[in-house]
């Protein structure tokens, strides 16, 4: 009971502070909490990255195979993405099977990453119809502070940039090559606080906000995937607000995950 | 969404701008409602929208299965998207997959937006769609078989859900893609319209498009939605002018 007295006080606050341009943490509407990337996390994976936005860590680690090609596309390798939000996390999760969240960050990262083409999948393949190469992205969300999908995405967008092929461990080649990481998409979350929109969403925003909307864009000028999630609407100009915040804030991000 | 290694890619666009069913880029494909089309249910209708076949049921408000669930201050939309084994060309493993489910949240999630859930504390709402024959925009036709469903069962809401995809193909921005046009196209982007307000409360997208040909698709998209809400409309008139009955009723 007192921890729904809190989350309404709460809820409250912010949105009043929203109305005057202000925001808990003191950052503006438009403002990311920090952002880092640490390539190479994990040494056990074939390429991996931590993530942070403020206090948010998402690890992301890829996994690279020998496998065998679908019949209908005997040409090209395959790709997975699967996000876990494990109970480490918050005290929010449980144990037991993927809540539909985790589901839907899961898809929305995948999503991107799949519409974006950021993979070639026709270069995974290693004999046509015979061998191919199977890349699964794993991510794990280990501090949950708000703004999953943003950071998970760019943990993994930052493994892929750093993994490399382990073709000597496969048998399959001398040397092992870096994956080709052909575009790079990014995904920018805001939510609603009233009549403001404001970008990475803390927990208590997206706990109190008036719906979430995620945009993923390239670094060619299109928007590759978007969702609305949580309870609360946006108009078309709202879209295409956040449409628009959404490159610039993208531009900086992925600067950010291929270390430059 | 070209996929990899596809062949015999369909002319999906003629040079005279006609579509693959000789659609208008701008042309709704035929939308039939029928409200009340099931006995059992405390609301219920059937879409059938192009060659998509969509049954959706409410039961409720009532008690909250699970009981952990429950909310002391609302009722709680809890929905349900399911495909059948039969509804696509190759059979589909029966079961909720993880695409059913996210469809599931982002669904449930905009009816949650617009029924005023204080109303009926400690309760569920539950909204199930059944998809018996699919051929691209299930969500949209399961979303809007639900909205009349839940008018049906007499929930209050703000308003009608209509819904509608957009997308890319051959280049041109479409209204209401087909299986064809989702398969080939370049970008399919759904989405669902609260009239009153002119707000969204579903909106996907995946694929490729600038930011000007985006903007062009929300204006399509709203005018489209605002065709199916006439339809929609025009199912419950029937369903509950006087003197007429529904077929669900007709039968007991």
């Amino acid at each position: 009971m007192s921890d729904e007295v809190t989350a309404e006080i709460l809820t409250t606050h912010l949105l009043e502070l929203a109305r005057a341009g202000k925001r808990l943490d003191g950052r503006g509407a438009d403002e990311y909490r920090p952002i880092h990337v640490e390539p190479g996390f994990v040494a056990s994976a074939d390429g991996s990255a931590l993530a942070t936005i403020g206090n948010t860590k998402v690890v992301s680690g890829v996994k690279l195979e020998i496998g065998k090609p679908y019949p209908d596309t005997p040409n090209a390798g395959t790709l997975t993405t699967n996000a876990e939000l494990v109970p480490l996390s918050s005290p929010t999760f449980e144990p037991g099977p993927p809540h539909p969240r985790a589901i839907e960050v899961s898809r929305v990262v995948d999503r991107a990453i799949r519409a974006a083409e950021t993979i070639d999948l026709k270069k995974l393949c290693v004999t046509p119809g015979e061998k191919n190469w199977t890349c699964f992205v794993d991510i794990h969300v280990i501090d949950h502070s708000g703004n999953l999908i943003d950071t998970a995405l760019l943990a993994a967008l930052t493994a892929l940039s750093h993994t490399v092929t382990p073709a000597k461990r496969f048998g399959v080649g001398e040397v092992d090559t870096p994956l080709v990481v052909e575009h790079f998409p990014v995904e920018c979350t805001f939510v609603r606080l009233g009549e403001t929109i404001v970008v990475d969403p803390s927990f208590d925003e997206e706990r109190a906000g008036q719906g979430r909307i995620t945009v993923a864009t390239d670094e060619v000028g299109n928007v590759v995937a978007m969702q609305k999630g949580l309870i609360g609407a946006f108009s078309p100009d709202d879209v295409r607000d956040v449409v628009d915040r959404a490159f610039r804030h993208g531009d900086r991000m992925r600067a950010i995950a291929r270390g430059n | 969404m070209g996929s990899v290694g596809a062949k015999d890619v369909p002319v999906l666009l003629t040079a005279d701008g006609k579509r693959i069913d000789g659609r208008r880029l701008d042309e709704l494909r035929p939308l039939k409602i029928t409200a009340g089309a099931l006995h059992a249910a405390d609301g219920s209708a059937f879409v059938e929208w192009g060659a998509n076949k969509v049954m959706a049921a409410v039961y409720g408000p009532r008690e909250v299965h699970p009981r952990h669930l429950q909310e002391n201050n609302k009722a709680i939309v809890q929905c349900r998207y399911n495909m059948a084994a039969f509804s696509v060309d190759e059979r589909k493993r029966p079961g909720l997959d993880r695409r059913s489910q996210e469809i599931s949240k982002v669904i449930g999630e905009a009816f949650e937006s617009v029924i005023f859930v204080e109303e009926y504390p400690r309760t569920s709402i539950d909204v199930y769609i059944e998809v018996l024959q699919a051929n691209a925009g299930t969500r949209c036709a399961g979303l809007v078989a639900a909205s009349v469903a839940l008018a049906d069962a007499g929930i209050p809401m703000v308003d009608l859900l209509p819904a509608v995809a957009v997308g890319k193909v051959a280049g041109e921005i479409v209204l209401d893609l087909k299986k064809e046009e989702d398969n080939y196209g370049e970008a399919d982007l759904p989405m669902a319209l609260v009239p009153q307000s002119g707000r969204l409360v579903l909106l996907q997208m995946e694929g490729h498009m600038t930011k000007a040909e985006l903007s062009k698709a929300l204006d399509l998209g709203v005018k489209g939605c605002q065709q199916v809400y006439e339809v929609m409309k025009d199912a419950l008139r029937s369903r509950y002018a006087v003197g007429r009955s529904a077929p669900g009723e007709a039968a007991a």
